[in-house]
């Protein structure tokens, strides 16, 4: 079992330092996650870290490629206020 | 209101953007200095940050060592990368720990007015504690005479306090946008608290316990605090009032209110959801609202979080990590040098504060002059008019009457992005910079050309290179001596000109 970072990762490092198995690399054109290393976390923590502070929805995807964050679930709820241009 | 004992695992960083605004970027206003506590005096009179006076001799550098970060600001996107753009949350390149250490020697030997380290980001300084503090130990051993401040968002903050403090960490930069949670919410959407995410309201309460924990840990320490605030109109703007005296009370030293930052391009959900930044008119309005309470800064340019030199100016280009590998540094010959110039600049200034106060004590017994007061425009790269206009990046904002000046605050200049696409034509951009000089009357600068001297003139803002290369001090008071001795300044101000 492992996670994986897709193409939507915008290299902002949060994930890279959580990583209990230092399975997360700097790589280019995005981070990356061996598989060989990456236990999701089990028995680390009771949810994935890399996931868990990811600001992007859809960047980090399991082993059947569902999100763990998928689109629409850090969006902000609150309606916006104030949002008209000055007059 | 969650209790702030927490634990992260050895190897944690917590990560997260401080969007708002990196360390060292803020200030107070001009006679400011005089009322303030002489050991806050001496913390504060060489940061170009902190003090308005010394960001016209002083210079500073951030290292982009933290890039990760543990919260989500509605105002800040992670992905911005940019060698064009200068706004807190930008770099061009993550440093190792090594790699920032041999740029700021390398800084402080090429730029002795540099007196200041600070590290903001480009996520959060607490969010990477292993780099941040791994910068600050070596700086202690190389360059002890340069101050170290760091920015964050203050999640982490109660956890590091003591580690700061050993560092010798004497300026930390809070931004707290908010005390109330219904508001943070609005602002904050996530944080990453106790190894999970959390969101909505919950979040915010626990990062704002953790702010203000964190405040009163630092002040209890010695430590001295500024606290920057990103105005965000309808959101928190009349709120930022009851922010600035909280932490006045809690023992913060400088309030700097900052304009929201909002353009769709940036991919921020405030850009993007049409959230407007303040007019300068409205800054000004909060920033006046607050000065009743506390210090405030007011010349704040919101820099890079990899920005090298004085404020206002990015030196960053000169000191790639390309070019400092093949630099010869003295370390030793070079911090002489800083703590002499240093000094002189020191001594200059004191002198100058005493004759001012002079001054006031001479103006006290004169009956006070006719004359109203007068905006006036600065381009400068420091304490001179040394600025051609199409040069500035920014302006310099002065009131100025029979008392003195008075700084209001800095103006963007419009400009060519210098990118691939053009962002404009060149009218376009003269219009939007006359647009932010709206309340001026006259502008210094050292060159002009005739095609913007006639603009500027025609939009009722007379254009004015007689004091090219004097101190800008002088020449605020010398030209509006001669505006009241030609009768220019008996009558009210031009419509539109001037805030009621």
């Amino acid at each position: 079992m492992a996670l994986e970072i897709v193409d939507l990762c915008v290299n902002c490092w949060a994930c890279l330092p959580l990583c209990p198995n230092q399975a997360i690399q700097a790589s280019q054109p995005h981070f990356e996650i061996d598989p060989q290393s990456c236990t999701e976390c089990l028995g680390n923590f009771a949810r994935p870290q890399c996931a868990e502070i990811c600001p992007v929805e859809g960047a980090i995807v399991d082993e059947l490629g569902e999100a763990l964050y998928p689109p629409g679930s850090l969006t902000p709820h609150t309606c916006m206020q104030g949002a008209a241009p000055p007059a | 209101m969650p209790s702030p004992a927490l634990i992260p695992p050895a190897s944690n960083t917590l990560a997260f953007p401080t969007g708002g605004c990196s360390a060292s970027r803020c200030g107070a206003s001009a006679n400011q200095h005089d009322g303030l506590p002489e050991e806050t005096m001496r913390k504060v009179q060489d940061h170009p940050c902190y003090s308005e006076e010394a960001h016209h001799h002083f210079a500073r550098m951030h290292v982009a060592v933290a890039p990760a970060c543990n919260i989500q600001c509605n105002y800040c996107n992670r992905k911005y990368d940019c060698s064009n753009e200068s706004r807190p949350g930008v770099v061009s390149e993550v440093l190792s720990p090594a790699q920032a250490v041999k740029k700021v020697l390398a800084v402080a030997s090429a730029i002795p007015q540099m007196s200041v380290l600070g590290i903001a980001g480009p996520g959060d300084a607490l969010a990477n504690p292993t780099r941040t503090f791994e910068v600050f130990a070596a700086l202690q051993q190389r360059a002890p005479d340069l101050k170290l401040c760091l920015s964050t968002n203050g999640l982490m903050l109660p956890e590091y306090v003591d580690q700061i403090a050993a560092a010798k960490v004497d300026h930390v930069t809070i931004t707290i946008n908010c005390v109330d949670a219904d508001i943070g919410a609005q602002i904050y959407p996530w944080i990453f608290w106790r190894n999970r995410r959390i969101q909505g309201r919950e979040a915010a309460e626990v990062l704002i316990a953790q702010q203000q924990k964190g405040l009163e840990m630092l002040v209890a320490r010695g430590i001295l605090v500024k606290v920057n605030s990103v105005m965000i109109p309808g959101i928190n703007d009349e709120h930022l009032k009851e922010v600035s005296r909280l932490v006045r009370a809690k023992g913060a030293f400088l309030h700097n209110v900052m304009p929201l930052i909002s353009d769709p391009a940036h991919g921020t959900w405030f850009g993007l959801n049409a959230q407007r930044g303040p007019t300068s008119e409205e800054l000004e309005a909060l920033q006046d609202a607050c000065a009743g309470d506390m210090n405030m800064m007011r010349h704040c340019r919101q820099c890079r979080a990899d920005a090298v030199g004085m404020l206002g100016e990015d030196r960053g280009e000169e000191f790639s990590l390309e070019k400092i590998e093949s630099m010869h540094i003295d370390e030793v010959a070079a911090m002489q040098r800083r703590i002499a110039l240093r000094e002189a600049i020191n001594a200059d200034l004191q002198t100058k504060r005493a004759a001012r106060h002079a001054q006031v004590i001479t103006l006290h017994h004169r009956a006070k002059p006719a004359g109203r007061p007068v905006r006036m425009a600065v381009a400068s790269r420091g304490a001179q008019i040394d600025l051609h206009f199409g040069h500035a990046k920014e302006f310099m904002v002065y009131e100025v009457d029979a008392a003195g000046h008075r700084f209001i605050g800095i103006r963007r200049a419009a400009q060519y992005c210098g990118g691939e696409t053009d962002c404009g034509e060149a009218e376009t951009t003269l219009s939007r910079t006359i647009t932010a000089l709206a309340d001026c009357e006259v502008l210094l600068c050292s060159r002009i050309g005739i095609e913007p001297w006639g603009k500027l003139e025609a939009a009722g803002i007379q254009p004015n290179s007689e004091h090219a290369m004097e101190a800008i001090d002088t020449a605020l008071d010398e030209v509006w001596q001669t505006m009241l001795a030609q009768g220019k300044l008996a009558e009210q101000a031009r419509n539109g000109q001037r805030r009621a």
